[in-house]
């Protein structure tokens, strides 16, 4: 096999120095309470800045003639710099002597709030800032009540402007106060309260003779002090199918199943199980190129791996290890959310949950209670969500989805919710729903109530007929000649004197390749040709109808949709089915003719076609 | 995981993410360092394989050798090359090395128009038909909606405020005062019939992490990274009449980074060799929102 060579190439060297690691800091608080400053001074105080930049603002502020600010170094937009305020967040980079930083400055005005979370989502910690002059205001405990949201555990805070209180402890310790309480109250424990005034440079990288009464840490050597999360790797293991890949060139014959290990470790050899669907078979090899061949590989890593069996798996797939404790798998799952949609979150309407490696249609069930989160005050009652609230409400999917509780692991327990195109909320899971009805059988229950049934009965009509009314379901790989199968059957059956109908609704709208499902549509394309046909079926007919590649859920759904008629399912090639049998398995379509000849038979078996003679 | 560890999986992250999300995806190669570790990320990601077309934007002012390496490269990797250029500007001599336009002009039309009209389907494309090793001009191809560039946050202002997904409408611009969130590495990957999206998958990337990277997985550069013999190297590339070389004497990868590391170029900005940055102060986040890369 050739597919080796790709593996070869040079193998990396391991490099010259010792190993660093990295960490993401966020920068958080109220407007202009002085986060661009206190980055801008860590910057110029510990010579990370490039030379001659500092000069370059300073002289650009004196051509505009207006004061040199610290922040212009991050503010670096025009409308930024012309308006005095952080607008998008900004990564820069600094080096600390034991590790590299990204430091993210945050916009503190809340018209800028999903910058802010945008910023704030890649941190690990936050330094969040309160000026001691205003003290706490509204996005000073905004900002720390998503901290705990985003995922971010660590917080130092930085009571900045000391100077423009005289340095006054006082001040300070009225503030540590009033914010310790309310962190309390989030569950978060600051690591530090800082005094400092980050426009002079007092307890930034050394500690201030201004302020003779704290000896605690500096602002640097907070953030040398936090740590890396290193549990991630003792946790269970779960990596979201992020692709499947067969690439066929230069005689490549490996299937690589391609994600980020999310949590924990997974080696060569063990059973993998995959959710929802359920399926499982052992690692084969770990594949990463040029680099040596592995036997295992760490939370972290983007890696790829094959299996020993050739199971259907699909993107978005979340693979666990036989043995530990699996993802749950459900419907309906309850969540906390920020909106930050320009229009309301909405009960009834239809949005696309993006979930780990997942993409699936999503409603919202309830709203349990909507929260202030600068205020921490809550109300139930409400209808709708508005932009920048925090809310708990529960969730319905079409279709299962796998996910963790996000206490347990944050990883694969958070989602965010698209609305028109854009990202417009996110959310952590805090419970599973167990339901024993889903919306589909809900619907059709309640469709069955409110169906206007005429005088003629479904025996009257299959009478008529002369058949039992049914919608065939061809199904099985795309591309494998369904649709003429589907034609060239109703052809012959209409010249058998059938009522028959071919619907060809199917393999355009739903796209030839399913796993290639952008706005998550086929779910609601499914949902359509189950409603076309229990039309169909109600009236006497015998529907024909194709649809590619059925997993277990869809042909439920199709099903039950279909309901009281009858689905009838015939597969070609291989299935993605498991919890029923097709009525009819067509390894290879072969001759047309003989195909037909054996749906004929299979349907005249069921007696949908009673007086068929052979 | 060590810090370039954890850039790379960061980077396979992202360009796998773009791969499932857009049928119709391109990626930038400059030639210079960030796009060719960004080839690299791509057959990281990919697993040894390229399957994601390239294009380069020809001005015809670029230094020869980097022309020379671009195509041994295509060849060698058997990747899916994609040339375009500004024909009409380079027959009329509309450019600033003709001395008939100021340097901003220039960069708008050889670079950013071009690249605009290439990705659009609107100019001819040129193929490399890897039989015969020849390029061959193509018209009439479909337009590009997901395009991959190698920029990297800590290059300047503008870039340092950018996402991984960043959404463009149809005329490219780019909206920094209200950009789509992104959290959780949930990116936008849902977009309007008309608009666009750059990836960027390198923007945690600095010029160190660049060169540390090369060095760890041996990619090969252009030879004019480093010094011949002259005393001279470039920190960047570009078009020669506008990218100067520097004062250096680094000859080879690990010298480069001991260079960005502790020595001379230790706190000095990559991009202070080029020119159409002084012209006035603004002018990236000026291009870049009208298009630039
Ligand atoms: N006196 C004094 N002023 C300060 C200090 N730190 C910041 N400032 C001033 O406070 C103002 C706001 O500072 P920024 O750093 O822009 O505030 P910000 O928190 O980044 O603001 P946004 O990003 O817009 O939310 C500027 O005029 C600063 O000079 C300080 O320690 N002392
Ligand atoms: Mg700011």
């Amino acid at each position: 096999m050739q597919g080796t060579e790709l593996k070869k190439e040079v193998v990396a060297s391991s490099g010259s120095r010792a190993k660093r690691d990295q960490m993401n800091i966020v920068i958080i608080g109220h407007v202009d309470h002085g986060k661009s400053t206190v980055v801008g001074r860590l910057l110029a105080d510990t010579g990370s800045l490039p030379q001659g930049k500092l000069a370059q603002v300073k002289a650009q502020c004196e051509r505009n003639a207006r004061p040199f600010e610290y922040a212009f170094l991050l503010d670096a937009l025009q409308d930024e710099q012309a308006q005095g305020i952080t607008i998008d967040s900004a990564r820069c980079f600094f080096k600390s002597a034991s590790r590299e930083y990204i430091i993210i400055d945050a916009p503190g005005h809340i018209e800028f709030l999903k910058n802010m979370i945008s910023g704030a989502a890649r941190a690990e910690a936050a330094l969040l800032v309160i000026d001691a002059k205003e003290g706490v205001r509204e996005n000073s405990r905004r900002h720390g009540y998503l901290l705990g949201m985003l995922g971010i555990k660590q917080v130092a805070v930085c009571v900045n402007k000391l100077d423009l209180v005289g340095y006054d402890k006082g001040v300070f310790d009225a503030i540590v106060e009033e914010y310790s309480q309310f962190l309390a109250k989030t569950g978060m424990v600051p690591k530090a309260f800082i005094p400092i005034s980050a426009r002079y440079g007092d307890n930034m990288i050394r500690l201030s003779e201004n302020m003779g009464w704290y000896n605690g840490v500096t602002v640097l050597g907070t953030l040398d002090g936090f740590t890396k999360e290193l549990s991630l790797r003792d946790k269970v293991f779960r990596m979201p199918v992020q692709d499947v890949y067969k690439f066929t060139a230069q005689g490549d014959d490996r299937r690589i199943i391609a994600g980020r290990i999310e949590t924990g470790a997974v080696s060569v050899g063990e059973e993998v199980v995959f959710y929802p669907s359920g399926k499982s078979s052992r690692i084969a090899s770990i594949e990463e190129f040029n680099v040596p061949v592995k036997q295992s590989a760490f939370a972290g890593k983007s890696i790829g791996v094959t299996l020993e069996t050739q199971i259907y798996v699909v993107p978005g797939e979340l693979m666990a290890k036989s043995g530990q404790a699996g993802p749950k798998t459900g419907t309906q799952l309850r969540a906390n959310i920020f909106w930050l949609g320009k229009h309301p979150l909405l009960g009834h309407k239809r949005y696309k949950m993006k979930l780990a490696g997942a993409q699936v249609p999503v409603w919202l069930k309830s709203i349990e209670t909507v929260l202030d989160a600068s205020e921490l005050t809550t109300e139930s009652n409400r209808q709708q969500i508005e932009r920048h609230e925090v809310a708990q409400c529960v969730f319905e999917t079409l279709k299962p989805v796998a996910f963790d509780l996000a206490p347990d692991i944050a990883q694969t327990g958070r989602f965010v919710l698209i609305d028109n195109y854009e990202i417009a909320g996110g959310g952590i899971i805090t419970d599973q729903i167990e339901t024993k009805t889903s919306m589909i059988a809900e619907h059709v229950t309640r469709r069955s109530e409110q169906w206007q049934r005429s005088n003629i009965s479904a025996p009257q009509r299959a009478a008529r007929y002369g058949q039992r009314a049914a919608m065939v379901l061809i199904t099985g790989d795309a591309g494998t000649g369904k649709a003429q199968l589907a034609k060239a059957l109703e052809t012959d059956l209409f010249a058998g004197s059938r009522a028959v109908y071919y619907l060809g609704l199917s393999n355009s709208l739903l796209g030839v390749d399913s796993d290639i499902d952008h706005l998550g549509e086929r779910d609601e394309y499914l949902r359509r040709l189950g409603e076309i046909a229990h039309l169909f079926t109600d009236a006497g007919i015998v529907l024909i109808t194709t649809a590619s590649d059925l997993d277990d859920h869809e042909l439920e759904m199709l099903a039950m949709l279909n309901k009281p008629g009858d689905t009838v399912v015939v597969n070609i090639g291989p299935r993605r089915f498991n919890s029923r049998e097709p009525d009819l398995q067509i390894n290879d379509i072969g001759s047309r003719e003989d195909v037909i000849i054996k749906i004929k038979e299979m349907l005249s078996e069921q007696k949908y076609l009673p007086e068929y003679n052979l | 995981m060590d810090h370039l560890e954890t850039l790379e999986s960061q980077s396979v992250f992202i360009l796998r993410e773009a791969y499932r999300q857009f049928k119709q995806l391109v990626m930038l190669w400059s030639i210079g360092k960030d796009s060719t570790v960004l080839l690299w990320l791509a057959r990281k990601a990919f697993f040894g394989h390229a399957p994601i077309p390239l294009m380069h934007i020809d001005t015809c002012f670029k230094v020869p050798e980097m022309i020379t390496y671009r195509d041994e490269l295509a060849r060698q990797w058997k990747l899916n090359m994609i040339v375009g250029k500004n024909t009409a500007a380079l027959e009329s001599k509309q450019t600033f090395p003709d001395g008939n336009s100021t340097r901003l002009e220039c960069c708008a039309s050889l670079k950013s128009e071009a690249l605009k009209k290439t990705l659009s389907g609107e100019w001819p494309r040129w193929i490399l038909d890897h039989t015969t090793g020849e390029y061959v001009r193509r018209v009439g191809g479909e337009a590009f909606t997901g395009v991959i560039v190698g920029a990297r946050a800590d290059e300047e202002g503008s870039r340092s405020k950018e996402r991984y997904f960043s959404a463009r409408d149809k005329q490219s611009d780019w909206d920094v005062g209200d950009q789509p969130p992104e959290l959780w590495n949930q990116f936008k990957t849902d977009f309007a019939p008309g608009t666009h999206v750059r990836i960027h998958p390198l923007l945690d990337w600095t010029e160190l992490n660049i060169w540390e990277y090369i060095e760890r997985e041996n990619i090969p550069v252009t030879d004019l990274y480093f010094d011949r013999g002259q005393g001279i190297r470039y920190r960047s590339l570009g078009c020669w009449p506008c990218t100067k070389p520097v004062e250096s004497t680094a000859r080879n990868v690990q010298e480069i980074i001991e260079e960005l590391r502790s020595g001379k170029f230790a706190n000095i900005a990559e991009r202070s060799g080029r020119e159409q940055d002084k012209e006035d102060g603004n002018g990236l986040e000026t291009l870049r929102r009208r298009g630039y890369m």
